[in-house]
């Protein structure tokens, strides 16, 4: 039976590893991949009165960037594999958006990378990995 | 290449005027408020003058009459629509596809951050120090009133915005005027807004910014000693300039994101000192009603409480001003009420939590000489204030109030009152700014010279002293409100009809929560 594996992709080299991952495993298993890719926002952020103006304009350009250089060539990649493929842009935080974005979908599976911060950083603020292993509705596999 | 010399003339000739001209100094002080008092004296005294025959300032009756009708029109929706208010703004309405674009909590957060500024904790100050505790009670009171003028204004600025083919947004009352009145068949639309429009640009100058900078001043020279108000202005100036024209986004960014916390801290220490004095809280209420009912012996009895009541609070949360109709109208909805149901929270934010924790804890740390015999006030020798415990005014009170519970508070507030005459500031150089492209149209050439003006006046606002500032300040944002609350009469059976519609569909289950 086919699955849709949602793979978190932000075109770093942590979420290439985990497309990669998922690209043979969707090529073993026949499951097809969606995309998603999110663009960290919070609606409790302070903007200025400028920002507020032109906000709508930016971030449609902000859409139109992500679509472009980040989202439009791997998914000719997966396509080229012969893996159906869809993809998603959505605001929010991470983790919990690509949550949602499982839940939404009825994926069966989440793939991502991880930076491999294991410093100070990510023990104040957490990390995207960390909070998808703790919080996810489905299985998550998590790439080095 | 230009954008670089702009940055660095002013900073060159700053350098130059510290090292060349301290002993000229206070002359220029003296010089630039003399010439201030006399330019705007006579502008200040009409806007400020008496109902004939009485000691009742017509403008004050003119904001409270709007902000009572407006109560009333809509049914004191500003109580009614209160927790839907907040369910607005926790994002329970809000489409998870929308993410991304402006939320009300932001729009919300960068209204209140050119509201809740010096008005709040300077403009207090002056208030109980003229009209006494009672002065407290008729702010609140005009606190609550005025969410139902924010809710009308910012309404119609949604509703009535020009929005771009590239995608940014300008609105305000300058739009809904000449809009709602062409929509309605009425003449004088575009009269009205090209009043507002220079009243705004004025109150611009004025209470968002001279007297921004000029309290921010006071502040520090009361800290750490004094010094020519000149220095002051000049580094704002400068900033200001920065920020504005230089594009420093920065600093800006820096600004709004640690107002919202010396707001929190602000109200916060307020509660713990209020709290630490609970024994006087119940005196503290006793002199606030009785003074609003009496005047406790203040010039002016009663009516002094009132009219300084009424003053501080119109002036600090500026409803019916139409400053926040420019500010909201920039949101994305679908529903133009729903930022009117946002706004409404900025009044009772603004007067009648942060004012009144100011009012209280300057009543409670006793800065007021209350004669212990006849429960009367003690007047200062002209009889024109309230004698208080070390003789200071304004910022300067409620800094000795704060202080007197947290000797290190003193710094804390000037680092506030520094950052949120700032941020007031910012966001007054966008009103102006909006007014001034309304005027004269969109153009960089334009938009310079607005913003060269406005840092000029940040300069002049410092140097100049406390009274013909605020004086003007008042006058000039006043201004705004006369056209303003005139239009908005006209205008209010548009948000009436808007206001049924969505709360019957509210009701209906039409419109729901997300998630």
């Amino acid at each position: 039976m086919s699955r849709k594996i949602v793979v978190g992709f932000d075109g770093s080299d942590a979420s290439r590893r985990a497309l990669d991952f998922a690209i043979s495993r969707a090529k073993a298993q026949g499951d097809s991949i969606l995309i998603a890719h999110v663009l960290e926002w919070s609606p409790y952020s302070f903007l200025t009165p400028n920002e507020i103006e032109e906000r709508h304009k930016r971030r449609q350009e902000e859409l139109t960037r992500a679509k472009e250089a980040i989202i439009d060539p791997v998914v000719k990649t997966v396509e080229a594999a012969g893996i159906p493929v869809a993809s998603v842009m959505k605001y929010g935080h991470i983790a919990e958006t690509l949550c949602d974005i499982a839940r939404d979908e009825g994926a069966a599976l989440i793939f991502i990378g991880r930076m491999g911060n294991s410093g100070l950083s990510s023990r104040i603020f957490g990390s995207v990995a960390g909070t998808l292993a703790q919080v996810a509705p489905v299985p998550v596999t998590i790439v080095p | 290449m230009t954008r670089h010399t702009n940055l660095l003339a002013p900073a060159a000739l700053s350098a130059g005027l510290l090292t060349a001209a301290p002993a000229m100094a206070q002359s220029l002080d003296e010089k630039v408020n003399e010439v201030f008092a006399t330019a705007t004296g006579p502008y200040v005294s009409f806007i400020f003058s008496n109902f004939p025959g009485t000691n009742y300032p017509w403008i004050v009756a003119w904001l409270v009459i709007a902000a009572t009708v407006f109560s009333i029109y809509f049914g004191f929706i500003q109580f009614r629509a209160f927790p839907h208010s907040i369910a607005l703004v926790r994002g329970d309405y809000s489409d998870p596809n929308d993410a991304g674009e402006v939320s009300h909590f932001q729009a919300l957060a960068t209204a209140l951050s050119g509201t809740v500024g010096l008005g709040n904790i300077a403009g207090v100050a002056v208030a109980v120090g003229i009209g006494g505790p009672g002065a407290t009670f008729w702010m609140i009171l005009a606190g609550l009133l005025g969410m139902a003028s924010k809710f009308t204004e910012c309404t119609l600025g949604v509703k009535y915005r020009n929005e771009y083919d590239d995608g940014t947004v300008s609105g305000g009352p300058m739009y809904y005027m000449v809009k709602g009145f062409a929509e309605r068949n009425l003449p004088g639309g575009k009269f009205l807004a090209i009043l507002f429009a220079i009243f705004c640009i004025l109150g611009s100058f004025g209470g968002g910014n001279m007297f921004q900078s000029n309290q921010a001043h006071a502040q520090i020279a009361n800290v750490f000693g004094d010094y020519p108000g000149w220095i002051t202005g000049l580094v704002f100036a400068v900033v200001v300039f920065l920020v504005i024209v230089g594009g420093l986004k920065s600093i800006a960014r820096v600004t709004e994101k640690v107002v919202p916390f010396m707001g929190i801290l602000y109200v916060g220490t307020a509660l713990i000192i209020i709290l630490m004095n609970f024994d006087q809280i119940g005196t503290a209420f006793g002199q606030i009603f009785e003074g609003a009912f009496t005047g406790l012996g203040i010039a002016g009895g009663m009516v002094g409480a009132l009219i300084q009541g009424f003053r501080r609070a119109a002036f600090s949360n500026e409803a019916g001003v139409g400053s926040a109709a420019i500010a909201h109208s920039a949101v994305r909805t679908k529903e133009p009420i729903t930022e009117g149901f946002v706004s409404l929270l900025e009044p009772f934010i603004d007067t009648v939590v942060i004012c009144t924790m100011t009012a209280l804890v300057i009543i409670i740390t006793g800065q007021l000489m209350i004669d212990p015999a006849t429960g009367q006030v003690i007047l200062n020798e002209a009889g024109t204030a309230i004698q208080t415990a070390d003789g200071s005014t304004g910022v300067a009170l409620t800094s000795a109030a704060f202080s007197s519970a947290f000797g290190w508070f003193r710094y804390v507030l000037a680092v506030a009152v520094v950052l949120f005459a700032f941020s007031t500031m910012i966001s007054w150089s966008y009103y102006g700014l909006k007014a001034w492209t309304f005027l004269f149209g969109e153009g960089h050439t334009k938009e310079l010279t607005f913003k060269v003006i406005f840092c000029v006046f940040t300069w002049i606002g410092a140097a100049a002293s406390l009274g013909p500032v605020i004086d003007f300040s008042d006058a000039a944002i006043f201004s705004m409100a006369v056209v303003n609350i005139f239009a908005l009469y006209f205008l209010m059976p548009i948000v009436k009809r808007e206001m049924h519609s969505y709360l019957s569909r509210l009701k209906s289950g039409e419109i729901r929560k997300f998630a």
